[in-house]
């Protein structure tokens, strides 16, 4: 296993682990962008520069502080949950199977362990990405578009802060 | 070079992690990040296969993961205006207080 691999896979499952279980939210929120590059160095290894900026672009710059932000706005004195509660237990479990079933079809099946080698191929250029990108997926990169403003402006709306029913009553008999 | 199942692996442990979190904790945001990180493992296993196996085409599995990428922008911004929603309404994200559909 080469080293370089072997740095970012721990740093990346270190992480996101801490990310799924620290008590203080914010940083949770801290780790998973900690996670969310390290996944980005790993697109970066595997030879797709695209993505893995794209990844720190939308994922470090856009998600996690939009989570950070939410966190903020909604923090609350409740006291906190018991670490070791039932629906953790249960969760965990859950996952574990989930884990063991995963990798025992990852390592039992043929055709995935005979390959250890990438083939030999230039590294597509942002021109290529470009090209593909106005021709051939065309379709999916406008309804992507339309997608993205129906989110946009429902989210807004969402998030809208609604009038109180007092206020409303004021509105509709004024006095 | 790092051979294939390497990845598919640590795909498979992120995307487990991202399940037990989503599935443990009580937090409605905990649960939108475990979502986050289970769509992370399924684009590492898109960059993954697109470059170790043979394509027709030079870019599919990129563009597979521009999207995703995309689609995942959107989900996280509808899915946190929903908690900020729900904050208002209820002053609280913990989803085991947020059952007023509980028959």
């Amino acid at each position: 296993m080469p080293i370089a691999f072997a740095i970012i896979a721990a740093l990346t499952v270190v992480s996101a682990v801490a990310a799924m279980s620290l008590r203080n939210l914010v940083h949770c929120a801290l780790c998973l962008a900690v996670a969310f590059a390290g996944l980005a160095a790993l697109y970066l290894q595997l030879g797709a520069p695209f993505a893995g900026w794209a990844q720190v672009l939308v994922y470090i710059g856009a998600v996690a502080i939009l989570i950070v932000f939410a966190i903020l706005l909604t923090r609350s004195d409740a006291p906190s949950q018991p670490t070791f509660s039932r629906s953790w237990i249960v969760g965990v479990a859950v996952a574990l199977v989930v884990f063991v079933i995963l990798a025992r079809a990852i390592s039992s099946s043929s055709p995935v362990h005979n390959i250890s080698e990438a083939p030999e191929r230039p590294e597509p250029t942002i021109k290529a990405i470009g090209n593909q990108l106005m021709t051939r997926y065309i379709l999916p990169l406008e309804a992507m578009g339309l997608l993205l403003t129906a989110a946009t402006i429902g989210a807004v709306i969402i998030a809208m802060r609604e009038p109180k029913p007092a206020d409303a009553e004021r509105k509709q008999n004024p006095s | 070079m790092t051979p294939l199942h390497y990845y598919l692996l640590l795909s498979a442990l992120i995307f487990c992690i991202g399940l037990a979190g989503a599935l443990a904790r009580r937090n409605a945001i905990l649960v939108l990040v475990g979502i986050e990180l289970m769509l992370n493992a399924a684009n590492l296993n898109f960059i993954a296969f697109w470059r170790y196996l043979p394509a027709d085409a030079a870019v599919t599995g990129l563009m597979f993961v521009i999207f995703s990428i995309a689609v995942a922008a959107a989900e996280a911004a509808v899915g946190l205006a929903l908690i900020i929603s729900i904050y208002r309404h209820y002053k609280t994200v913990n989803l085991d207080k947020v059952d007023s559909l509980k028959g």
